[in-house]
């Protein structure tokens, strides 16, 4: 029951992805349309994290492709994908841990800017309102997030939850289309897990498009629109999360086989 | 004459010029956790381009100083295009390689190009032509000149430079955030092989300035003065923690303050045994010390690579 949409923002077809012998992904395919917020599940080891490597060029599929907006990004440098609208957050937090709150944002920016080695060592007038402009938007994320308080801590000093807000807000320096969010909620108690969800859906009803990978059943039952499901690097079901929930195969997937 | 006030000044100098050089070993260390053998090598080509444009423009018509920053820009350039291509041809290739491998071709690379300097320039001392009349102004007791005040004002003006464009700009902070994670920072939009370009050719405008300013300030250039250059540069920045850029700095000056001093003095302390030509082993008894007790260095947290 892919949705057939007019509008998709992301299409992902016949990604394929092993490790030696391992098939991490095997053919997976599927299409998100703008503005939604789209679930992906699966057991530990189902192939999640390395989908959202590939999607963001840090691992190449062996063979399958991929479009955002239309355009081809499959085996693109990760930069050049980051310029197209696509950027993530990570599973285990990966911040510039020696780098200020602020200034980690500000590196989220890069995507979005110009000035290069000339500009900065002349400090041209337009270098010099580019980085005021960089410095501002990144305040206006970090106060977005809740974090603006610790904009000149290290990263590494904030709290865990602080972290995991940090790369969000890091990630949305970018000005992504598509924010694609590895678990979140991970570590999370019920209260920061109410939050995020709350942010989630700020954050699609500010124009973005949110993937998610997430263990939380509650959150992604609660936030997402459509949801899939993948299992030994294939999508065994997708739909909506009331549809994903009653299908046998996932079920199967995650409690074993029924006697 | 105040020795200890002389041997400063002297020191300052000559720790300046280690601190300029430490300066681009420091940076590409940190961002590609390579030690570039092969940079004190980029060194001893800035001092040889600087002489041969000087002898080649010394018959002109054009004013002296023209001719001097000419063949000072022509140097800083020959050298940036130096650095650029060791990274992209020798370097880029073995990103991915096992760590031995880099740092083997970094010496490699340093053979190599100290052979094709012999064979351009001969195997003798050569003068190098840049006479800056030394009018000494005395201070205190102790004299420094003018060429020494303009050593250690380019090295500063330098480093402060560099210092500013990586904690100020925005190429800094990718450069940064490079040093910390590639592939984050390729995420953030950062084209990393570009930041790795950027690191060595500024750290090659740095040599060649630094190659200059020891020519110009010993009268002498030689096919091999980069390689004990470089060894004690690299010895700075190990001293004052490599990949902390501040580090390079200050093991640059304390390693010169170091040296001169220990020469100024080796001769008494020893009863006249040992001589001023044994200068050179404080820095390498420096950098055993350091390896052994804080391999960190002085304001570093990571630990150098056994080299």
């Amino acid at each position: 029951m892919p949705i057939a949409s007019t509008d998709t923002l992301l299409r992902v077809h016949s990604v394929t992805k092993s490790f030696g012998g391992l098939m991490a992904l095997s053919e997976v395919s599927l299409s998100i349309s703008r503005g939604q917020i789209y679930g992906l599940i699966g057991p530990n080891g189902a192939g999640k994290t390395t989908l959202f490597n590939v999607l963001t060029g840090l691992y190449h599929a062996d063979h399958g492709e991929f479009q955002l907006n239309g355009i081809h990004l499959a085996n693109k440098k990760p930069h050049k994908i980051a310029q197209h609208g696509l950027a993530r957050t990570f599973q285990n937090i990966r911040l510039f841990a020696n780098m200020t709150a602020l200034e980690n944002v500000m590196v989220g920016r890069h995507a979005r800017t110009h000035t290069g080695v000339l500009g900065a060592i002349l400090r041209t007038p337009h270098a010099r309102a580019e980085e005021k402009e960089i410095r501002d938007r990144a305040r206006e994320l970090l106060s977005y997030m809740g974090i603006a308080a610790f904009a000149e801590d290290l990263a590494k000093n904030l709290s865990y939850g602080d972290q995991r807000r940090l790369e969000i807000a890091r990630a949305m320096a970018t000005d992504p289309q598509l924010l694609a969010l590895d678990e979140p909620a991970a570590g999370m108690n019920a209260t920061e897990t109410t939050a995020l969800k709350k942010l989630i859906e700020k954050i699609r009803s500010d124009g973005l498009t949110v993937l998610l990978i997430e263990h939380d059943m509650k959150l992604v039952m609660g936030v997402c629109d459509t949801v899939a499901v993948l299992d030994y690097g294939e999508k065994i079901a997708e739909g909506s999360p009331q549809e994903v929930q009653r299908d046998p195969l996932v079920i199967e997937a995650y409690l074993g086989c029924a006697p | 004459m105040d020795i200890f006030l002389q041997q400063i000044i002297n020191g300052l100098v000559l720790g300046s010029i280690y601190a300029l050089v430490a300066l681009g070993y420091s940076m590409v260390y940190g961002i590609l956790g390579l030690i570039n053998f092969a940079h004190g090598e980029v060194v001893m080509i800035g001092a040889m381009i600087a002489l041969a444009m000087l002898q080649a423009l010394a018959s002109s018509s054009m004013p002296i100083a023209v001719i001097i920053l000419l063949s000072l820009l022509v140097a800083a350039l020959v050298c940036m295009a130096l650095g650029y291509a060791m990274e992209k041809v020798c370097y880029r290739p073995l990103r991915n390689a096992p760590r031995l491998a880099p740092l083997i071709t970094a010496i490699g690379l340093s053979i190599v190009l100290q052979n094709i300097a012999m064979i351009a320039w001969g195997r003798q001392f050569v003068a190098f032509p840049l006479q800056i009349h030394a009018t000494q102004h005395a201070i205190a007791g102790a004299s420094i000149s003018d060429l020494q005040i303009l050593i250690i004002l380019v090295a500063t003006a330098s480093a402060v430079a560099l210092l500013l464009l990586v904690h100020k700009t925005r190429l800094g902070r990718a450069m940064r955030a490079t040093a910390q994670d590639h592939r984050i920072a390729g995420l953030m939009g950062v084209n990393v092989n570009t930041i790795i370009s950027v690191a060595f050719v500024l750290g090659s405008a740095l040599a060649a300035a630094a190659g200059i300013m020891i020519a110009a300030y010993y009268g002498l250039a030689h096919y091999s003065m980069g390689a004990l250059l470089g060894l004690k540069a690299f010895t700075a920045a190990v001293l004052g923690g490599i990949g902390n850029l501040g580090g390079a700095v200050v093991g640059g000056l304390l390693l010169g303050l170091i040296e001169s001093l220990g020469a100024g003095y080796i001769g008494a302390l020893t009863g006249g045994f040992l001589g001023s030509h044994y200068q050179d082993i404080f820095a390498f008894f420096v950098l055993i010390l350091v390896l052994i007790f804080r391999p960190s260095g002085l304001l570093g947290e990571r630990v150098a690579e056994r080299a």
